[in-house]
């Protein structure tokens, strides 16, 4: 069994860091060219892997942002200051270096085309980059679907994608945010955690039964979940992606 | 392995004594919260410790009793099993002597079991003459919930998932029953300096 | 709730190097409530090993412990495991 490449196994590859973009102040993208990489979809993520010189290792796993497209993997990584890999990430990784990391991973948070909508994606502070490779894979593919995504952050500095989601609206794209902290002189949008009335408001209704999307950390998830049920949408069309720390 | 992520260093790690760190561990200053399920919150009005099983007299106490038995203050170093070690970590409790000071009871063998049904079993001779502990404080203050409160075993000679979070009562028995992670993998005994993680170490 | 519940997307790698299949997709039936949902959906704990519980009744499904070049499953808390896309897929346990 050792060494063989069976079809469903997972092995760990290596990804060339080719370019870092900040999206904002704690949150970058970094941009890898994976030569083995067998295609991904959306809302799927992949497991990194990072190795000291002593040999002590640590892994993290990170939604993949970008859509498909052939040896190129995007991944959002937000910096926590309190973290062991994503200040790495963030801050050491340059172009040139080398990731390990295996993947794609998953099949339950996933949307593509042939899934069809109307989609309903809520998204909490970096809940937003799984949710984003779905957004980006609908515009890819040309897509008309309804699609609508409620994207809660602490602020407008802090909005991840924010131009692009704007360039994005239009065509059965809806992007609504709600800031919850702070926000800009002059904002008439939502100004608190999302609730019922917000989801009600945004829509789609449930009679419409969407496709439900929720990504964010465990706090957020649960109570946009409970949100959710309370407008009428039922439990198995929301699919929940939680974000959160590891422990040890 | 040959790859190395340049420059990754990882959690904060500290140099230590290297007698004071069993194999294959790592120091660490922080406090990683690690729990096989969620965090129980029983009110102190209907918290017990009780002591069963193969026992002549069995035992209970309330919160207020507990609190009232003779506790004192330890200081030793703990060692996860995910190989981090904590050295000189303060608390304060009840030592298992006094609380089977007056037990008569031929068991052999422990098992500790909490709220939320964790289970965890160790041989009776590993928690009696000074080496365990239950504790309600941590660093001087209450232990807090999600590092075991109202109370936790501390062992500490053994990897610390032989320490119980959550902590309700021991249940001393003939027969050694493997408990919540002995079923699945991890070793009967556990004892770090021989470095017993798993099964057949 | 419990903050530092994940659910069975923080585990897919992780599954599928035990099972060799895409595993989120699969649906677990809890042996204690009889309740069902897709693995993607259970809640995760990390504790010396990863658990797996049921989002109905908390009892858990699934243990899973990595011993060095090995990893060590129970799944005596699942009555029943059905894999997507695999024929005949329904496991009974």
């Amino acid at each position: 069994m050792e060494g063989a490449a069976l079809l469903g196994r997972l092995t760990w590859q290596f990804g060339d860091v080719v370019d870092l973009v900040e999206e904002t102040a704690h949150v970058k993208t970094l941009v890898l060219d994976v030569p083995a990489w067998p295609g991904h979809r959306a809302g799927q993520h992949v497991d990194v892997r990072l190795t000291a010189e002593d040999g002590y290792q640590a892994e993290r796993s990170y939604s993949i942002a970008s859509a498909p497209s052939g040896t190129r993997l995007e991944l959002t990584v937000e910096r926590l200051d309190d973290g062991e890999v994503s200040p790495y990430l963030t801050d050491e990784l340059r172009p040139g270096d080398k990731l390990e990391l295996r993947g794609p991973v998953g099949g339950y948070f996933v949307w593509e085309p042939s899934v069809g909508g109307p989609v309903l994606l809520v998204g909490g502070g970096s809940g937003a980059v799984p949710l984003m490779a779905m957004i980006r894979e609908r515009a890819a593919a040309g897509s008309d679907v309804d699609m609508r995504l409620l994207l809660s952050s602490r602020g407008w500095e802090e909005i991840v994608y924010r131009d692009e989601l704007a360039r994005l609206t239009g065509d059965g794209l809806v992007v609504v945010h709600t800031l919850t902290r702070s926000q800009p002189d002059g904002w008439s949008g939502y100004a608190r955690r999302v609730d019922s009335e917000m989801l009600a408001e945004v829509g789609p209704a449930a009679k419409d039964q969407p496709h439900v999307y929720v990504c964010g950390p465990t706090p957020f998830v649960e109570a946009v979940a409970n949100a959710l049920v309370g407008v009428g949408h039922e439990p198995h069309e929301i699919k929940t992606e939680r974000f959160g720390p590891t422990g040890g | 392995m040959s790859f190395v992520s340049r420059g990754f260093q990882g959690r904060r790690r500290q140099d230590a004594d290297p007698s004071r760190v069993p194999p294959g561990q790592y120091v660490t200053p922080d406090y990683p919260v690690l729990s096989a399920g969620p965090t129980p919150h029983t009110a102190l009005e209907t918290w017990d410790f009780s002591i069963g099983g193969e026992i002549d007299d069995p035992q209970r106490w309330s919160w207020e009793e507990f609190r009232a038995l003779p506790s004192e203050e330890v200081t030793v170093d703990i060692h996860c099993v995910t190989k981090w070690s904590k050295l000189d970590t303060s608390w304060r409790g009840v030592s298992i002597d006094t609380l089977l000071e007056n037990a008569q009871t031929s068991a052999e063998y422990v098992t500790q079991y909490s709220d939320g049904g964790y289970t965890t079993n160790v041989p009776l001779a590993d928690v009696t003459g000074g080496k365990a502990w239950i504790v309600y404080e941590y660093d001087g203050e209450p232990l807090e919930a999600e590092h075991g409160g109202p109370a936790r075993m501390l062992l500490p000679h053994l990897y610390f998932w032989k320490s119980a979070k959550w902590i309700r009562g021991l249940r001393l028995q003939s027969e050694d029953e493997p408990g919540f992670w002995e079923t699945n993998g991890y070793n009967n005994y556990g004892d770090p300096w021989k470095e017993q993680r798993y099964w057949g170490d | 709730m419990d903050a530092l519940m994940l659910d069975g997307n923080a585990v897919a790698g992780l599954l599928q190097e035990v099972f060799g299949a895409e595993m989120t997709t699969a649906i677990g039936t809890c042996a204690a409530c009889g309740a069902s949902a897709a693995v993607g959906a259970v809640h995760v704990f990390r504790g010396a090993g990863v658990v797996l519980r049921c989002p109905t009744c908390g009892r858990v499904l699934a243990k899973i412990v990595e011993r060095r070049t090995q990893v060590c499953v129970d799944l005596s808390g699942l009555r029943a495991l059905a894999t997507d896309g695999v024929e005949g897929g329904e496991l009974s346990l």
